[in-house]
């Protein structure tokens, strides 16, 4: 099963290879893994997504929360979460296909970003099953070439109302759960 | 601020976190640092393989509690250590490994003795350090002492090249650390947890201590024993907790799991609450795990809160440290006392005495010999002469489970073996970081042919430093451990178990400048081990002792640990 992991690690040589080494060292695949810094520029977040089994879920997250580098990882597979994802695409589309293939680009609210005589370069953000079914329409044109970003999450804060501001009035916005400090 | 050279900053970095005693083995790009040694008071001994500075350092560790400190050149220097490093991290020994790197102009170019320590021992540790700068060298080392010593403890490694040895900074005593933000340390436990711990120790009839390492990494062998008197319940130790309760204590049972007593044993499968404290479950204690103690539920107290349900589902998980955790429970069990210490105090005395006589009936047998010196009678006069107060430092084999089976502990840091890794090589290097750490103490290596020929080169640093180790080499000619398992489950077909043309020990130990014996019968066992303890300094005993012998009880790898094979029973005394 995909285990979803976010993680805040210390921006530090060292960290990815640490984290890494936890999944490798059981034999877990990662699909995809994203990082960058944070705002907190000494600080990263990752997203790993990874083919680990049920039961060894829970033991995943605490042994990669004993890693010294490791502030927080959290499991998001099942917990509510914004899941997003960016592919770069490039399709090679003779002439006559070329306008259907934009139809497509915009109910899949994705933007060229390059254009070439033989072919379009599309960027999309989405959920990865979004990114899927565009990808998997888009073979219909012609040749595909991608790159995708690997899924990048955030936990979703409660859903709890907001008393409506009066008018005026500072709006207090919800601390991203992630960035701590 | 004096302009002090990184290796001058290395050295003194170790100094001021108290490092006694340096065990290394000098190389090409840490020779800045050995310059420091030329003239520093802080000693350095000169092992004769890196692996076993490694394991000096641990001893030094196990035997004081505080940081053993090992030290190697880049490449193979550091690649030796490694199974030291691993064999700490197993088995929780705090130990800072402190290696030299290539230049940084040279990292990445395959440059002579380059190896990639960083990422080659980032398993092999707690956490690792590569130091690239010279402003940052004092820091990692200190951070190192504290991740090393501090919670669950373990090794690290601090990497550093050898331009930062050489390089130069104002050099100004570290104040404050920098905070290690993702090191959470829960030392003191949640006040729930505790109150579900009182409520499941005074719920229990057959209550069951299962204790290990982690009670004496904390020092909480006290808070143990008071725990176990004040719920009247038995103790059984792993082989990393022998000497946390002294054996002689009425309720302590014996080792557990794969060679550990019949009581311990059936005990923990019989036990209807099992308090682990400091353990892993490791699978050497559980056998197959679904059938350990079946009928209990479980009180897990560890440091680390990856242990917590790792093997075995705690239903009440406490992460502490197991002195402050115990002392925390111990305090709420004397006072809810009045209330509820008579809930189950009938059963639970007559499960006490049960275990009891489960014990007197059951101890550890052998058929004794007038002809030959069987293994486990060496280690009664091993015992006869430690009274429970040496250092006994073990390898790995037989000889290691006899002599956790046979001899007594009457405190704990006594009794050192590799138990987690399961290293051949340990016992006799890690006994010269325990000699060093207390001189005053008696110290045994214990070894098997096996191991002792791993660890040869060692009677060297021995030999060299006068260390005052009694050296005793149970020789039964095989690797004793594989042979009894070709025995039992490969029918008999013997591979690759028998080593023969053993040096013969008296010109070993002549060459080295060590006295030595080699002795073969019974008759002659008590004066050849009066003559090795008579002598001030070291003395290598090579005794050979029956070579059939398996060690019992023994539960199958993936057996229950109520199935326990049994040894056959010795012949009933002529005219008892």
């Amino acid at each position: 099963m995909q285990q979803l992991i976010s993680l805040l690690v210390e921006n530090q040589p060292g960290a990815l290879m640490r984290v890494a080494g936890v999944l490798t060292s059981r034999g877990y695949n990662i699909e995809s893994l994203t990082v960058a810094k944070t705002l907190d520029p000494t600080l990263s977040s990752m997203t790993i997504v990874a083919n680990v089994n049920e039961e060894g879920r829970d033991l995943l997250i605490k042994q990669i929360t004993r890693l010294v580098n490791v502030i927080k990882a959290v499991d998001l597979t099942v917990s509510h979460a914004v899941r997003r994802e960016l592919a770069l695409i490039k399709v090679y589309a003779s002439q006559d296909k070329r306008a259907g293939l934009l139809r497509e680009a915009e109910i899949f609210r994705a933007r060229v970003v390059d254009a070439a005589p033989n072919s379009y370069t599309l960027e999309v953000t989405g959920s990865p099953d979004k990114l899927d079914a565009l990808i998997s329409l888009l073979h219909n044109y012609g040749q595909v070439e991608m790159v995708r970003s690997g899924a990048m999450a955030m936990a979703r804060e409660k859903q709890n109302k907001l008393p409506i501001p009066k008018f005026g009035e500072a709006v207090e916005e919800p601390v991203a759960e992630m960035v701590e400090s | 601020m004096a302009l002090m050279t990184g290796a001058q900053i290395l050295v003194e970095s170790l100094a001021r976190e108290g490092a006694e005693v340096v065990f290394g083995y000098p190389g090409g790009v840490t020779l800045p640092v050995y310059d420091v040694f030329y003239d520093h008071p802080l000693r350095h001994v000169l092992v004769r393989h890196e692996e076993n500075a490694a394991f000096a350092a641990q001893g030094f560790a196990r035997a004081t509690g505080k940081v053993g400190v090992c030290m190697a050149t880049s490449g193979p220097g550091a690649t030796n250590l490694t199974t030291g490093l691993v064999d700490a991290l197993m088995d929780s020994i705090p130990i800072v490994a402190i290696t030299g790197q290539v230049p940084q102009s040279l990292i990445g170019r395959d440059a002579f003795q380059e190896a990639d320590t960083f990422g080659i021992t980032r398993s092999a540790t707690k956490h690792n350090y590569l130091v690239k700068d010279i402003d940052k060298l004092a820091q990692a080392v200190h951070e190192a002492f504290y991740i090393a010593g501090s919670g669950r403890p373990g090794p690290v490694l601090v990497d550093v090249t050898k331009d930062v040895l050489l390089s130069k900074t104002h050099y100004e005593a570290a104040g404050k650390m920098r905070p290690l933000r993702g090191y959470g340390l829960q030392l003191t436990p949640e006040s729930a947890a505790v109150e579900a711990a009182v409520d499941f120790l005074w719920g229990a009839e057959r209550p069951y201590i299962y204790a290990g390492g982690g009670v004496i990494a904390s020092g909480a062998h006290e808070e143990l024993v008071r725990l176990s008197e004040i719920l009247g319940a038995p103790v059984a130790h792993t082989v990393m907790g022998l000497g946390a309760m002294p054996t002689g204590h009425p309720n302590f049972i014996s080792m557990l799991g794969m060679h550990g007593g019949y009581a311990a044993n059936m005990g923990v499968t019989e036990c209807d609450a099992l308090i682990g404290v400091g353990v892993r479950f490791d699978d050497r204690v559980t056998g197959r795990l679904d059938a350990f103690a079946p009928n209990a539920r479980v009180l897990h107290v560890d440091v680390d809160e990856a242990e917590i349900s790792k093997n075995r589902r705690a239903d009440v998980g406490v992460v502490g440290d197991a002195k402050i955790v115990l002392r925390a429970i111990n305090e709420r069990l004397e006072a809810t006392r009045a209330e509820r210490g008579g809930e189950n105090l009938t059963a639970r005395r007559a499960w006490m005495d049960r275990i009891r006589v489960m014990k007197a009936e059951n101890p550890f047998v052998y058929t004794p010999s007038q002809d030959e010196i069987k293994p486990q009678f060496l280690m009664e006069k091993l015992d006869e002469i430690a009274q429970g107060e040496a250092i006994v430092t073990v390898d790995v084999g037989q000889h290691q489970m006899w002599a956790a089976q046979y001899m007594r502990f009457n405190r704990p840091r006594l009794w050192q073996s590799s138990s987690g890794l399961g290293s051949m090589g340990f016992g006799l290097p890690a006994s010269m970081g325990a000699v060093v750490a207390c001189p005053q103490k008696t110290v045994i290596s214990i070894v098997g042919d096996g191991g002792f020929m791993m660890a040869l080169p060692e009677l060297g640093t021995i030999a060299s430093n006068g260390l005052p180790i009694k050296i005793v080499v149970m020789n039964n000619g095989t690797l004793g451990m594989v042979r009894q398992w070709q025995q039992l489950f490969f029918n008999k077909r013997y591979s690759q178990v028998e080593i023969s043309s053993f040096p013969n020990a008296e010109l070993l130990g002549a060459a080295f400048g060590i006295p030595a014996r080699t002795v073969d019968k019974p008759a002659d066992l008590d004066g050849a081990l009066k003559e090795a303890f008579f002598e001030a300094g070291p003395y290598l005993l090579n005794v050979k002792v029956a070579p059939e012998e398996c060690v019992y009880p023994m539960v199958p790898a993936g057996g229950a640990v109520n199935e326990m094979i049994l040894a056959p029973q010795p012949p009933a005394p002529v005219g008892g």
